[in-house]
């Protein structure tokens, strides 16, 4: 497969700094970009604004904003926000993430397929998957 | 002699390309050698290589040509015969123009031209003829990076060794250099040009000559490299850094004063240039082009560096000025390097050319400025703009005025009248004549921006004078014009000031801020016959010590003040002026050491204390004076609180006390003869406290105890051998004279002992905690007197539950001599006395009898210590006070290395077991103190026993104990039958563990790696010991990361994960948390087979911690959680 990248040359945003943080929010930041070697935060795919937590009620909810419409990653990166929070967060909290509004072709089948338990249990039986997933969630941050 | 097919051989390996490099080094170095020691000449070689040199083929002629150069670079220091060298100059000169054998001419060429003196050089009509044919015949450009590095050091060669010989070839010189290093972009080849250009300019330096002419294009080479752009760092070998490559381009740029019709505007258009870089290579080349164009070259270009160097001054000025004490003695605004290099070249221009002070002085901003300052009073009012000119024109002015004496008074004829005029200063009057305004104080304006001018200037001067003096000596100062103005205002700009400082309107901060550096300015001029007259200065003086002493509080005024007065008076003492020290000394520091005398104004006591010792600390006769002070008013204090009971005296006392030790004792090596004074202070301490008879209510000043005992160890501790001996006497005169000895007639049974009280009056626990205090800080050479009967007070007193006495008998048997020793002082009792007089003797009839294979140890039951501390008898308490007592014996000897602290330790484990040797177990508490004792004997202690308190120390002493004890205690934990005791027995166990090195740990793994876990899960149960715990499992963790320890690790690994995963969740302590997460990531390295059952156990374990309270603990969690999952 010869293709060239979807998105060639995506716009780098500073980090923000990090505010001293007392919630529980965990932190998604340091995930790679599947196709750049920025983070998901470089590219302002999610940002800190953009993650919801509700410690009571033990509710996350994450938006992300694909760098572009038609982004084919998308699936990838909310695969990998997830397995990210499934890692991080303790198991009493329910994960919704959610790609922001308008900002992808294929919105709702998206928004569909990430939260569809089965299908992202399926996603990580996968073995092509899981490494790439790996691959985006450094060990060390 | 080299067998000639030898030779040939070697000539035909290195010629041979297909040889691998080495090989051709190695048959070079042979014939090198051979003509190093003569079993060949040269004439032999080319004769032998002749073939090799002239043949036809390209590749045997170049490396022929080659081979002989390499040869010749290999023999510099080699003596060979003129016609020797003229002939291979000749040859090689001639082989410059053969291209494809140009490397080893160039390389033979620059091995001839770096011949050592001695051994034949080349001459310089050789160097003539080779200038030319490299001239006519090598294309630099053209040749590849390491020949065109060549042909650049033989030109730099031959200009710097044959420049007469050269000079004549004038114009084609300039030329074919101009044309070598156009376009060069290696950095190493750069250096070298760059150099190359500053050669050709100390060889032509006529206006006339070849350079001058050709100045214009030698400058479009170079040019184009600046500003220089060199991104490149560490893995270059010639490790060039970009700081060197500019600085040569510098150096090239200003090398020659022809350049300057070019250079200039460059630079001048670089500094224009948004690139900090740029600006500041800019600025930095036109202080060096200043200074070697000379000024009638620079001076067509002075308009044009003026308005670059203000709208530098403009743009790398902040307008964020500082108002806190630090700011007093800088500017109060940061400084970037582009705004100390405009500020160098400002001071260069001025320095040495005065004309240019001109576009300075007319400037239309510095009229403008005027303007400004009286348009807003404060300085948080002004918009920015106003405020970056305020300080850009204040700061170019000082500079101009700093640069020389004439620039000095060339500004303040220009601006200080008119400056004094805006401030209210002086006033016009009708008649048009300048007088001075007598009430000042009424009309003054506080202009905030006038102020800070003003300032800057006077700190100029000041700066001036002092740079003026340490180059000449004579002060010609006076009769200059801003000397006689800065004169002639000084009074009313003092009162300004004064006014400022006591200003209380909304902004008072940044009036007296003002104020207070404006005097601190004034009082800063050095010299006899500065501006400023005695009587001024005592009145900046006083003014600033008045602040002090007012009862204002500690505000930001106090600090201020404060700070300034620290100044002037390390001002004083730096430039040893004898006169102002005076009036310092009698109105700065005797008015605040007799505050703290005093104690009764209305300043909070500790403040005093502050500002007297920062005062004091400026000078050594300042000190002096201080301790003598304190001296006093400690005993004024003291005498107070005991006549009529006041309380606020002795808090006094302690807060002085501590002053002293904090602030005093750590410059006592720095200052001399402080130790005299303060051993003098500890003397009177004493001599207070025996005049003090009864305090005459109860005395309740724990903290001043514990203020007094912390000065007078500390005091001991660092004085002589001699010093010490004279306070040990007067304590012990003391102690003589007081209620004390009446304990030394207590003796040491069990009947006399059982109704001991700790019921010492105030005073005598006063006496008794200081002479305990003497004693730990004294050396081992200090003389005690009676000390056997002073054990004995010792003891007693310890079995009153004194602790001081139990670390002070300690030291005692630490530092005593030993009877038989070498070193025995003349005292009259030996180390082996006093243990008598601790262990009464019988204690050695403690005996092991081994019976049936196992040991069982029995004690000399007659020892009253070990019996009290067994509970044979004798309450509760002073079986815990005896047990700590006797940690601290045990810890003398123990550092001291002495066997009976084994004695020692075997009634500490006996007091540990569940049925000791009197068939029963101790109380849980009296345990528990002998479990703590442990940590008492091996950790460090600050109070006593150390290096400071001349503590005698046996090297590895820690190993030594550790050896014996940890297999005793292994085995009673073995046999332990209730759980109280196991659980004593595992805290001691914890406490010897965690104060030994841990590289000894490290050697005893496999047998320890058991023993700690069982530790750490038997602790974990109580959260009394979680501070042990946390220990014990620094220990384990440092196991888990070592080689050694990994491989015992991996045998228990299952226990290990076990106790790990119960103390992720161990709820007394986060630190314990946290690090067992951290230990359970660094279990990853070991074997994967070992680990892996345990994964999914782990990862359970860690989901929990996911949830944890703390954040960081969380964070460790997640850590730990992704390493596990991806095994």
């Amino acid at each position: 497969m010869v293709t060239g990248l979807i998105n060639e040359n995506p716009i780098i945003y500073p980090k923000k700094e990090r505010r001293l943080r007392t919630d529980t929010s965990t932190t998604d930041e340091d995930i790679k970009d599947p196709e750049h070697p920025n983070t998901l935060e470089d590219l302002r795919v999610v940002t800190e604004d953009s993650v919801e937590v509700d410690d009571e009620n033990s509710y996350v909810r994450v938006t992300f904003t694909p760098t572009v419409e038609h982004c084919s990653m998308a699936t990838v990166i909310g695969l990998c926000v997830r397995v990210k929070l499934l890692r991080s967060l303790p198991s009493r909290y329910k994960i919704d993430i959610r790609v922001a509004p308008g900002s992808h072709a294929t919105e709702d089948a998206l928004n569909k397929q990430l939260n569809d338990k089965e299908r992202v249990a399926a996603a990580l039986e996968n073995p092509n998957l899981v490494e790439m997933v790996d691959e985006c969630l450094p060990s060390e941050e | 002699m080299v067998e000639p097919n030898q030779l040939t051989q070697h000539l035909e390996t290195f010629v041979d390309i297909t040889r691998s490099p080495t090989q051709q080094d190695d048959s070079l170095k042979a014939i090198a050698s051979s003509l190093e020691n003569d079993s060949l000449s040269i004439n032999q070689l080319v004769r032998e290589m002749e073939m090799y040199l002239t043949t036809t083929d390209n590749v045997v002629r170049a490396r022929g040509i080659l081979l002989l150069a390499e040869i010749l670079d290999c023999l510099k220091a080699k003596p060979l015969n003129d016609t020797i060298v003229h002939t291979l100059v000749g040859f090689f000169t001639e082989k410059l123009a053969d291209w494809r054998a140009v490397r080893g001419a160039l390389v033979g060429c620059l091995a001839l031209m770096k011949r050592k003196d001695v051994a034949g050089v080349v001459t310089d009509i050789d160097a003539q003829a080779m200038a030319k044919s490299m001239i006519q015949n090598v294309q630099v450009q053209a040749l590849a990076l390491h020949e065109r590095k060549l042909g650049f050091e033989l030109l730099e060669c031959l200009l710097q060794q044959h420049s007469e010989a050269i000079v004549t070839m004038g114009n084609l010189l300039v030329y074919a250099t101009c044309e070598a290093i156009d376009g060069e972009k290696d950095p190493q080849c750069l250096m070298i040009v760059f150099h190359l250009i500053e050669l050709l300019a100390q060889l032509f330096p006529s206006p006339s000559g070849p350079l001058a002419s050709d100045a214009s294009d030698l400058f479009e080479v170079i040019g184009c490299y600046f500003p220089l752009h060199f991104t490149h760092t560490k893995d270059d070998e010639a490790n060039i850094r970009r700081e060197d490559l500019s600085r040569g381009l510098l150096l090239a740029i200003s090398s020659t004063p022809f350049f300057e019709p070019y250079a200039i505007p460059l630079l001048l258009e670089k500094l224009s240039s948004s690139l900090p870089v740029a600006k500041v290579d800019s600025l930095k080349c036109l202080k060096d082009c200043a200074m070697k164009y000379g000024v009638d070259r620079m001076k067509k270009h002075y308009g044009g560096l003026w308005s670059a160097l203000k709208d530098t001054f403009y743009s790398s000025t902040g307008t964020h000025l500082s108002f806190a004490p630090e700011s007093l003695t800088s500017p109060g605004f940061e400084m970037n390097e582009i705004h100390r290099e405009a500020v160098s070249l400002l001071q260069r221009l001025v320095k040495q050319d005065i004309s240019f002070l001109g576009f300075v002085v007319d400037d239309i901003g510095i009229n403008m400025v005027f303007d400004t300052i009286s348009r807003y009073s404060q300085y948080k009012e002004m918009p920015d703009t106003s405020k970056l000119e305020v300080l850009v024109i204040s700061q170019i002015l000082s500079v101009s005025a700093k640069s020389s004496v004439q620039s000095c008074n060339i500004i303040f004829q220009a601006i200080f009248f008119r400056l004094m005029n805006t401030l209210g200063i002086v006033e016009k009057t009708s008649t048009g004549d300048v007088v001075q305004n007598g009430n000042s104080t009424v009309s003054t304006r506080l202009y905030h921006g006038g102020l800070h001018l003003c300032i800057e200037l006077l700190a100029a001067s000041k700066d001036l004078i002092l740079g003026f003096e340490e180059s000449s000596p004579t002060p010609g100062y006076a009769q200059e014009s801003w000397f006689s103005m800065v004169k002639s205002f000084s009074v009313p700009l003092i009162q300004v000031f004064t006014s400022a400082v006591l200003s209380s309107n909304d902004d008072s901060v940044t009036d007296v801020y003002f104020g207070v550096k404006g005097l601190l300015t004034m009082g800063m001029f050095w010299g006899g016959s500065s501006p400023i007259s005695r009587s001024e200065f005592e009145k900046i003086l006083m003014t600033l010590t008045s602040i002090i002493t007012a009862k204002s509080g500690k505000t930001v005024v106090w600090e201020l003040a404060l700070k300034a007065l620290v100044c002037i008076g390390s001002f004083i003492d730096r430039y040893n002026e004898s006169d102002k020290a005076m009036s310092y000394m009698s109105i700065v520091v005797d008015n605040l050491v007799s505050l703290a005398c005093s104690s009764h104004c209305g300043l909070p006591y500790q403040m005093i204390l502050e500002a007297t010792s920062e005062v004091c600390s400026t000078g050594p006769t300042y000190v002096e004076k201080m301790v003598q002070g304190l001296e006093e008013a400690f005993c004024s204090s003291l005498s107070e609180f005991y006549v009529n009971g006041n309380f606020k005296s002795i808090d006094n006392c302690s807060q002085l006390l501590g002053c002293l030790t904090n602030k005093l004792l750590p410059s006592v090596a720095e200052i001399d003869g402080l130790e005299k004074l303060l051993v003098h202070f500890a003397i009177s301490m004493w001599n207070q406290i025996e005049t003090s008879g009864v305090f005459s209510c109860d005395f309740n000043g724990r903290e001043f105890v514990e203020a007094a005992m912390t000065t007078m160890r500390q005091v001991v501790g660092i004085a002589s051998v001699d010093s010490q001996n004279s306070i040990i006497q007067k304590a012990y005169s003391v102690v003589s004279s007081s209620t004390l000895p009446a304990m030394e007639s207590i003796p040491l049974t069990f009947v006399a002992l059982e109704g001991l009280q700790r019921d010492l009056s105030s005073r005598d626990e006063l006496i008794l905690s200081l002479f305990a205090s003497v004693i730990i800080a004294a050396s081992p050479a200090a003389s005690i007197p009676d000390a056997k009967s002073l054990v004995h007070l010792l003891l007693v007193s310890l079995l009153k539950g004194y602790i001081p006495a139990a670390q002070a008998l300690g030291s005692m048997i630490n530092k005593l001599g030993s009877g038989s020793g070498g070193t025995n002082t003349s005292r009259d009792c030996s180390l082996e006395e006093a243990c008598a007089v601790i262990f009464q003797a019988d204690f050695a009839s403690g005996k092991k009898i081994s019976s049936n294979g196992s040991t069982k140890i029995m004690f000399g039951s007659e020892t009253t210590l070990s019996k009290i501390c067994l509970g044979y008898c004798g309450s509760l308490d002073l079986q815990t006070r005896t047990i700590t007592g006797l940690a601290w014996i045990g810890k003398g000897l123990l550092m001291r290395g002495y066997e009976r602290v084994n004695e020692i330790a075997l009634v500490l484990v006996e007091c540990l077991k569940s049925t000791n040797c009197s068939g029963h177990a101790l109380h849980p508490s009296a345990m528990k103190h002998a479990a703590d004792a442990f940590s008492t004997l091996m950790s460090d202690s600050e109070v006593c026993l150390n290096r400071k308190f001349h503590a005698v120390i046996r090297p590895l002493y820690k190993q030594r104990f550790f050896s014996t004890i940890v297999p005793i205690l292994e085995s009673l934990i073995m046999n332990s039958q209730t759980p109280l005791s196991r659980t004593m027995l595992h805290v001691a166990l914890a406490h010897v563990i965690s104060n030994v090195p841990v590289t000894v740990i490290l050697d005893n793994t496999k047998k320890l790696q058991p023993l700690i876990l069982e530790g750490l899960s038997v602790l974990s149960l109580d959260s009394v010991e979680k501070e042990t715990l946390f220990s014990l499992l620094l220990v384990l963790s440092g196991t888990l990361t070592d080689t050694k320890g990994k491989q015992s690790a991996s045998d228990n690994a299952h226990i290990i994960i076990e106790c790990l995963i119960k103390l992720t969740s161990y709820p007394h302590l986060m630190v314990v948390r946290e690090t067992a997460i951290q230990c359970l990531v660094a279990l990853l390295e070991l074997p994967h087979r070992r680990i892996y059952p345990f994964r999914r156990e782990v990862l359970q374990a860690i989901a929990k911690s996911l949830d944890d309270p703390k954040r960081r603990v969380r964070e460790e969690a997640i850590r730990c959680r992704q390493a596990w999952l991806v095994t």
